[in-house]
């Protein structure tokens, strides 16, 4: 499989998931999701380039690519911070101080909404619910872990740890 | 109190306690003893009803759909879950993943279906992985896979991760999504039981329908159809958030006064304040006043009197300080941002609605608003391909009919405000001043002027 592609944007090891992924479904196209999702754990985004190759692999046109691409708010199009903050300031968060968490942080590293900090370290995005309404505020970092139960308070701590855990993640070059 | 789903057992996530505590037992005796539609009867009668949001009755549900095998059939789980104020299924995914497991086999068995697609929301990183793992192990005990217990019977169950779309939980966009596409929601008939996934026969369950469905099997029909509201039986995960004191799933049953559920399991209001408003099911549902909480009890029957439904059985608990303008604009916005934008209803009422909302709490609120908002979610509701445009329209509508006056208060007696409309215009219409709560920049060029509506008509003229 993949034999005619040249300039592959993933190793033989990650061919083979993506062939796994083929076999679950009965059409390519069905595999676009989540192959996205293995390109941006590797690059961190996607790119337009990557857009083209996933075409390639899937045989979609990679316009097909982009339109999941921007109908999803989970990829992201160019790289965010090594430590990408989504906080919830939906109803149940709002009520006990999403919004002053998302104010505090946004204040703290001096950016607004998807932007990053000039050392490329952190980047804050307000979200929709993410489904940790018993534990409210919450964030989440990097579409991976949910920190819950949060007050203004606790936000210093938590970006000293985030920054001991994520400060050296590097992700893949394109 | 009667617990199905939600068990006081620890350790209840391993694959050998779920199976010492009689794991699996239903999906063996299925496949045993039972033919499919003696499967479909037994769900029917125990009187089951769909737990994301519609209450459509499971057993009907896979009753329509077509017998024999000339094409492969398929299960979809919804765990999507993306409705404010609802996280139950994530509670089942990592306190009961095989009863889930389970139940959506034996569903599968019932309808004949090929494959099992459990789509869970990418937010749900943690448990995506847990449920990962749990297929797995059932695969390696041989309750998944071709000819379980040597019955003839197969079927696989694959994980599909979600990338963040609220309109994913809608059951065709969900199915679009599967596919690979753009979460479009489709336009029925046809529906999923005759063209569904990839064009094949489909149904589509909750989590957490598809996890009662082992103790029905178990206990039988009888038993479950007692337990609570005979028109609503079982248990509901109620997820209990806002302000009060112990916010969290409690697995209760059905019918259960709302007060008992904030009182005496969620630890009641914070701060010992009365309440102002509740949302009883997800952030969709119209709310309910304090007086109405007082006597209302949670199935969705009762609700329905009332103009709510039980939904998600997502509780919002809200005290009297809170400001209702503020919720109702972040539940508006909430719906624009997810609205898909192929209906132009929705598309442009919600942003229409979250527009006039603003304008009301920034003090520049016509007396005509409050009806025009009425009006604009009147005409969203029922004309749009799928429910999202009701969901956005209901909690506008109904919250300024049960609320008035806490609008009213922002709308000052007989002011007017002139604007300079190209530049308002052209700021209203950046996505920076739909997206973001500063609107700070946008008050700048309204100008507030202190004569009345008619005296100002006469100055233009």
């Amino acid at each position: 499989m993949f034999e005619n592609i040249k300039n592959h944007l993933f190793d033989d090891k990650e061919l083979k998931v993506v062939e796994n992924h083929l076999k679950k479904f009965p059409s390519k196209k069905s595999a676009t999701l989540p192959v996205l999702w293995m390109m941006q754990e590797k690059y961190g985004y996607i790119s337009e380039e990557a857009m083209e190759y996933i075409g390639q692999l899937l045989e979609v046109p990679s316009d097909h690519v982009l339109g999941v691409v921007t109908f999803y708010t989970m990829y992201f199009r160019k790289p965010t911070g090594k430590i990408h903050m989504q906080v919830c300031t939906n109803v149940s968060c709002m009520l006990r101080g999403g919004y002053d968490i998302y104010h505090y942080l946004s204040d703290k590293l001096k950016i607004k909404n998807k932007e990053k900090t000039s050392d490329g370290m952190f980047s804050i995005e307000e979200v929709e619910c993410l489904g940790s309404c018993g534990t409210a505020p919450m964030l989440q970092v990097n579409n991976q872990e949910f920190y819950e139960n949060l007050s203004v308070e606790k936000m210093d701590g938590l970006l000293e740890e985030l920054k001991n855990k994520y400060g050296n993640l590097e992700y893949a070059k394109y | 109190m009667v617990k199905i789903i939600l068990k006081d057992i620890p350790d209840f996530d391993k694959i050998d306690v779920y199976e010492k505590h009689g794991g699996f037992s239903a999906l063996k005796k299925v496949l045993k003893d039972m033919k499919p539609d003696d499967v479909i009867e037994t769900v029917k009668k125990s009187n089951l009803r769909g737990r994301g949001g519609a209450c459509f009755p499971t057993g009907l549900k896979w009753s329509f759909m077509p017998k024999g095998n000339e094409k492969p059939k398929y299960l979809l789980c919804n765990g999507d879950e993306s409705e404010p104020g609802s996280f139950k299924d994530r509670e089942i995914f990592e306190k009961n993943p095989f009863q889930f497991i389970e139940g959506s086999i034996i569903a599968a068995y019932a309808m004949g279906c090929k494959a099992i697609y459990c789509y869970i929301r990418g937010e749900y990183w943690k448990w995506i992985n847990i449920m990962e793992e749990s297929v797995a192990k059932a695969y390696e005990k041989g309750h998944l896979g071709n000819n379980i217990y040597g019955s003839g019977f197969s079927v696989d169950m694959y994980i599909y991760k979600g990338a963040g779309a609220y309109i994913c939980g809608e059951e065709s966009a969900l199915m679009n999504s599967l596919e690979g596409k753009r979460g479009y929601p489709r336009v029925k008939p046809p529906f999923p039981a005759a063209v569904g996934a990839w064009g094949m026969p489909t149904t589509i369950n909750n989590i957490e329908t598809l996890a009662n469905v082992p103790e029905i099997i178990n206990n039988g029909p009888e038993w479950f159809a007692s337990i609570g509201e005979p028109k609503h039986p079982g248990t509901l995960l109620f997820g209990i958030s806002g302000h009060v004191n112990k916010p969290g799933v409690y697995e209760l049953p059905t019918g259960i006064p709302l007060m008992e559920v904030i009182d005496k399991y969620a630890g009641g209001v914070l701060g010992g304040k009365p309440i102002k408003m509740v949302i009883p099911g997800g952030s969709s549902m119209p709310p309910l006043t304090r007086e109405e909480c007082l006597t209302m009890k949670m199935d969705n029957e009762s609700l329905k009197a009332v103009g709510s439904a039980i939904g998600t059985a997502g509780v919002m608990v809200m005290d009297e300080d809170t400001d209702i303008l503020d919720v109702l604009i972040r539940i508006t916005k909430f719906y624009y941002h997810e609205s898909c934008g192929q209906c132009t209803p929705c598309r442009e009422g919600c942003g229409w609605m979250l527009r006039v909302l603003k304008r009301i709490k920034e003090g520049l609120g016509r007396h005509e608003d409050l009806d025009l908002l009425i009006s604009v979610a009147e005409n969203i509701e029922g004309n749009t391909i799928c429910a999202l445009g009701d969901a956005a329209a209901w909690p506008v509508k109904w919250t300024i009919r049960k609320f008035r006056p806490d609008f009213e208060k922002y709308i000052k007696e007989g002011e007017v405000v002139l604007t300079n409309p190209n530049k308002v215009h052209a700021l209203r219409n950046s996505p920076e001043y739909n997206l973001n709560t500063d609107t700070s920049e946008y008050k700048e060029v309204e100008v507030r002027i202190g004569k009345t509506r008619e005296e100002v008509d006469e100055l233009r003229y």
